[in-house]
């Protein structure tokens, strides 16, 4: 298992968002964790990724316990990659930079070749143009896949991605979906928190319903959406395909 | 952007629209400059007509002495440029160190955090004339060898009143820059140091650079307090030339040329703010 969540739990002050959750996710499996607002989806990824504490419970990578408190965070986070909902590029670093940033400071890369490298990635995704451009020319779905491509070029082992199409207009959203399914064709292992339910459908090697602050049931999307067991996932399914976005 | 249409014609209604909003211009600017004129009028009858207008005039208003003391003021302002320039720049770059020393983590730098709390708490509320006093006469009272000048001391005081200030400035600046993107930037593997200085502090300098440059504006006026201490900067040459003259015209001319000095400057502050909200605009 690269990743393993066992009973974690997370408050915020008397508000339990996760409550004992287990969550384990394989070498170069992706898994779309689903359910809704405030089921605690985005919680467990910014735990994950240490920036948020967790109250209880532990959670490994590589087997490593990261929740242990002698860990060393930043190390932590260089093997994983996190992209937000509100993409959070840096507004004052032109696209290059802000990709270039973590390869020159914290992996300590020649520049030259961190440029490369970043310009390798941009013309991947169509946007070598948009390198000298600031994050403020950007349309969403190009500021979020220079987000992804940020994250990427730390050679992360595992990809964290935070509802990324959320804040998108609709015709912005298969630009970032494509770019996504393309990495994981390439074994790239990924949770992602997502409403997307076709999407989740489409590249989600598992499914995982999440309701207040567990995994409530798991499994194949072809199960999870189709043929759920429990009747909160039902009930959920029902009002997404009752708002027609399934 | 599409090429521009040649075939395109106005419809009558949009001419009509635009002659009518053509005529209400021009009514705006004649209204605008009648209602100038009017209350320019009846505050120039106002003062002139006053009763102690004459004697006002003599007194403050004396183009002869204004013409003999000009060189002499601003042989002293030339003094007030100077040590603005220098306090302006160390002040600076103190409110910038105690802003990012107040953000320093760790039960390590708990008395340097402390420590700059202290000194931003107190110096915004201590009167500069009392710093002033304090440093210039107290310190040379002390005796020590290699006491600066009574001009350093002074620029001094000047640098540690407005650099409480302007850690405040920077502080509010910090502050302001969203949490999301230190996450973003502490998920990239970033420490907390390089987070604050590549993400957080060029974004906070550049937002508070309005601010930070009208409390400059305010600096620039405040060196004049120096005078207190000795130094001859241009409102004590204007004191020295009422003395001789009895006459107030020097502190007229003084104040003018400070004006002046200013407006550069001021320029410059709304220039920059104006250039940040449009900026701001931009980004959504």
């Amino acid at each position: 298992m690269l990743l393993t969540c066992t009973g974690v739990r997370k408050t915020f002050g008397d508000a339990v968002v996760l409550d004992g959750l287990d969550l384990s996710v394989d070498e170069h499996e992706v898994v779309a964790l689903i359910g809704a607002s405030g089921s605690g989806k985005s919680t467990l990824l910014r735990c994950v990724n240490l920036l948020e504490e967790i109250s209880d419970g532990q959670i490994t990578l590589d087997g490593e316990d990261i929740t242990d408190p002698r860990a060393d965070a930043d190390r932590v986070r260089q093997k994983i990659g996190l992209v937000f909902q509100s993409y959070n590029l840096f507004p004052h670093m032109t696209v290059l930079d802000n990709i270039t940033l973590a390869p020159t400071k914290v992996h300590k890369r020649p520049v030259a070749e961190a440029r490369e490298r970043a310009m390798e990635w941009l013309s991947r995704v169509g946007l070598a143009d948009k390198s000298g451009s600031y994050p403020d020319r950007l349309s969403g779905g190009q500021q979020q896949r220079v987000a992804i491509v940020r994250a990427l070029v730390n050679s992360p082992r595992l990809l964290l991605l935070d509802e990324v199409t959320s804040a998108l207009d609709p015709e912005l959203v298969g630009e970032v979906l494509t770019m996504i399914r393309e990495l994981k064709t390439e074994g790239m292992t990924m949770v992602l928190a997502t409403h997307e339910m076709g999407f989740a459908r489409q590249v989600a090697d598992r499914v995982a319903f999440l309701d207040r602050g567990r995994v409530l049931e798991q499994g194949p999307p072809a199960q999870v959406l189709g043929d759920p067991v429990e009747a909160r996932t039902r009930q959920f399914l029902a009002r997404i395909i009752e708002a027609g976005r399934l | 952007m599409s090429s521009p249409d040649t075939t395109y014609r106005p419809s009558d209604i949009q001419l009509g629209r635009i002659a009518y909003r053509r005529g209400k211009a021009i009514r705006s600017v004649l209204l605008a400059a009648l209602s100038t004129a009017v209350l320019g009028t009846l505050l120039g009858v106002l003062v002139t007509g006053a009763p102690g207008w004459d004697r006002v005039k003599q007194s403050f208003f004396d183009p002869h002495i204004a013409r003999e003391f000009v060189p002499e003021i601003l042989q002293g302002l030339w003094f007030n440029i100077r040590l603005v320039v220098v306090c302006a720049l160390c002040a600076l770059a103190l409110g910038l160190l105690v802003a990012v020393l107040r953000t320093l983590r760790g039960p390590i730098f708990f008395p340097v955090r402390a420590l700059a709390t202290v000194y931003t708490y107190s110096f915004r509320g201590l009167p500069l004339i009392i710093v002033i006093y304090l440093f210039a006469f107290g310190v040379p009272g002390l005796r020590l060898q290699g006491t600066p000048s009574v001009t350093v001391l002074g620029g001094a005081a000047i640098v540690v009143t407005y650099g409480a200030y302007l850690a405040e400035v920077f502080r509010a600046g910090i502050e302001s820059v969203h949490p999301s993107q230190v996450a973003a930037a502490r998920s990239l593997g970033l420490s907390y140091r390089q987070s604050m200085r590549f993400v957080v502090l060029p974004q906070a300098v550049r937002r508070v650079a309005p601010p930070l440059l009208n409390d400059t504006v305010a600096l620039q006026k405040d060196v004049g307090l120096i005078s207190l201490a000795g130094p001859i900067d241009a409102i004590r040459a204007a004191q020295i030339a009422t003395a001789q003259t009895a006459n107030f015209t020097p502190y007229v001319v003084a104040g003018v040329l400070f004006v002046l000095l200013a407006l550069p400057l001021i320029l410059v502050t709304d220039f920059v703010t104006l250039r940040a909200a449009r900026r701001q605009n931009a980004g959504t």
